[in-house]
């Protein structure tokens, strides 16, 4: 099967101020169509920066580096023309934060219609049915009224679904979901990964997930790649990451999971410092500085992403054993 | 809509009554005479008496106050005595149909020039067209009116008879088109300004991630999403432009001798004309109060979430 999604040996760097800073730093993986990954990471790992130069949405200033390739297509390569005929319809994005994605001043059902009306060439009244039809999909009663409504009139929750329905309105092949719930209350969180799990399923829409939350991604994806400043440090299918991580970042992102069973720590164990910032040297592993399993080696050199003991890719010197952990 | 309206009537009757007696203090406190002025600087002491007399000027200012008041509140503001037997109010509203054409045109000026060149600039930041631009907006804002006015009349009125020199007469179009445009050009340059900035602070907010997401195209995610909340401040200078133009451009309508609000402010400010100059400034009080009041509908109109 040929992978719907290719991005190879992904770079990203800005330059502000003079200085360049690089947030992804050769990021390479594949989704296969129907597949869905996820991408786990804390703030700043990259993981974001990813999806949005998977979208092309950056900024002018951002210097992209690598390949993206949908179903073959050379990604960087398309001009406005054609992006702007791709996206929506082939690929399509629901983003953090519902309450500042949709516009203020613009009524849902404009916000709903304008996508199908341009990549489906539905007419008007026939773009409003197909509209209210997916409101209904994504869970919103009394649809037809709602349409005429502007977003300050939904919660938060309603806001995300409908920022869903505008995702799957013309029946992409892959959504990129990045951080749908953490703006969420935490009720509401699972009702929309729900959802998005319902709507992927019933068209075999690939999705990829971006969550700082392991937990979460862990129960929605097939396959899971772990960033850290700015590279993939774990990949792997979800369940054997889950059970027997080989980074120790990984180990300590699932420890860091607050349990409900078993003998429970006092506190819950938290990673000591934070991700590296803006440049991030180059000869030494980036997770160094935090990790309990350092050595002089992964300060002066950095572990490229290589095959361990556990079978999956993990860039580590000493990746952890074989030894399964325990699974919650 | 009604309890908005109800809550700021008030608030905009105290504002007018706060100006009414500024004006009115500002013209009886300022020295000068005007009795004086009318009797000419040969007049005996009694005749100057009985103008005072005659005008009520010798009356108390506190009685004078509360006589042009009440007046006012009746519709009267008074006699100019400048312009024998002519009231004030009439002698407005026979100027203020110049001054209100000149002010509609001014902003039509600025609105049609400013925002289409704001939303230019802003398609290609620090490209070509907007670095003319912003080199264009500082000669228009730099640029003092009168002296536009003049460089106009001499190139357009005077040089090639393309529009006619001064006066107000049919077809009045031609006597309104160098001078609201002299009036627009600045607000134009401050437009495009605001436009430019408001345009690219939008274009940076989410909801165009959203709908670049979703493959609109530039053009509709400028002119669709992002100009309605470009709008909404722009509305605020509109309206206020609006009703500052409305109580008389004294500089324009003088370098064009236009017959406006602005002139006969001008003219009474000269002859210590006090009932006409408290009955304009009064007008254009009022003018401003009215436009804000009207841009503050306007903005529900707009944005959905005031409405509430």
């Amino acid at each position: 099967m040929t992978a719907l999604l290719e991005v190879d040996d992904l770079t990203v760097g800005f330059e502000r101020d003079g200085t360049r800073s690089a947030a992804v730093r050769g990021v390479s993986f594949e989704v296969a169509a129907g597949e869905r990954v996820g991408i786990v990471g804390e703030s700043g790992s990259g993981k974001s920066v990813t999806a949005q130069a998977v979208m092309r949405l950056l900024p002018l200033s951002a210097e992209v580096g690598g390949a993206v390739r949908f179903a073959g297509d050379d990604v960087l390569g398309y001009d406005a023309k054609r992006l702007a005929g791709w996206r929506g319809s082939d690929i399509a994005m629901v983003f953090q934060d519902p309450m500042s994605s949709l516009n203020p001043l613009l009524r849902i059902g404009t916000q709903l219609t304008e996508g199908l009306r341009r990549h489906r060439g539905l007419s008007k009244p026939a773009a409003r049915e197909e509209a209210a039809r997916l409101l209904r999909t994504v869970g919103i009663a009394d649809a037809e009224r709602r349409l005429r409504d502007y977003p300050h009139s939904f919660s938060g929750g309603m806001r995300q679904r409908v920022c869903i329905a505008i995702a799957a309105a013309c029946t992409p092949k892959l959504i990129i979901a990045d951080e749908p719930t953490t703006a969420l209350d935490v009720t509401v969180q699972a009702q929309v990964l729900d959802l998005m799990d319902e709507l992927t399923d019933r068209h075999g829409t690939a999705t990829v997930l971006i969550s700082h939350d392991l937990g979460v991604v862990s129960s929605f994806c097939d396959r899971i790649l772990i960033m850290y400043a700015g590279r993939v440090v774990e990949a792997g299918p979800a369940d054997d990451i889950i059970a027997r991580p080989a980074h120790p970042y990984t180990r300590a992102l699932l420890d860091s999971i607050p349990r409900l069973h078993g003998e429970l720590p006092r506190r819950l164990p938290a990673i000591p410092g934070s991700p590296p910032f803006g440049t991030v040297p180059a000869d030494r592993c980036s997770f160094a500085d935090r990790c309990p399993r350092v050595q002089d080696v992964c300060r002066t050199n950095d572990p490229a992403l290589e095959p361990t003991a556990t079978g999956r890719p993990a860039a580590c010197f000493f990746p952890l054993d074989s030894v399964p952990v325990e699974v919650r | 809509m009604s309890r908005f309206l109800l809550r700021r009537l008030p608030q905009a009757l105290i504002v007018l009554f706060g100006v009414v007696t500024l004006a009115f203090l500002m013209t009886h406190v300022v020295p000068g005479d005007p009795a004086r002025l009318i009797a000419g600087p040969n007049a005996s002491a009694a005749t100057v008496a009985s103008i005072h007399h005659e005008l009520g000027l010798d009356r108390s200012l506190g009685y004078q106050y509360w006589t042009y008041l009440r007046q006012a509140v009746q519709g009267d503001l008074g006699t100019s005595y400048a312009l024998q037997g002519t009231s004030v109010a009439s002698a407005i509203g026979h100027a203020l149909p110049v001054s209100a054409a000149v002010a509609v045109l001014g902003v039509l000026w600025e609105v049609l020039l400013g925002v289409p060149i704001g939303i230019i600039a802003a398609y290609r930041p620090r490209g070509l067209l907007d670095r003319a631009t912003t080199f264009g907006s500082l000669i228009g804002l730099s640029a003092p009116p009168f002296w536009l006015g003049l460089l106009l009349l001499y190139a357009l009125a005077y040089k090639s008879s393309v529009f006619p020199l001064s006066g107000y007469s049919n077809p009045y179009i031609n006597y309104l088109i160098l001078p609201s445009f002299t009036l627009g050009l600045g607000g134009a340059a401050w437009y495009a300004r605001l436009t430019r900035t408001n345009m690219l602070e939008a274009l940076r907010s989410p909801y165009v991630q959203t709908a670049r997401a979703k493959g609109m195209p530039e053009s509709v995610i400028l002119l669709r999403h992002c100009l309605r909340n470009v709008l909404s401040p722009l509305l605020t200078m509109l309206g206020m432009d609006l009703g500052y133009f409305l109580g008389g451009v004294v500089v324009i309508e003088s370098v064009f001798g236009l017959p406006g609000v602005g002139k006969l402010t001008f003219d009474a400010i000269g002859t210590l004309d006090i009932p006409m100059i408290t009955g304009a400034v009064l007008f254009a009080a009022l003018f401003i109060v009215v436009m804000n009041l009207l841009v503050d509908l306007a903005y529900a109109a707009i944005d959905p979430r005031v409405r509430r």
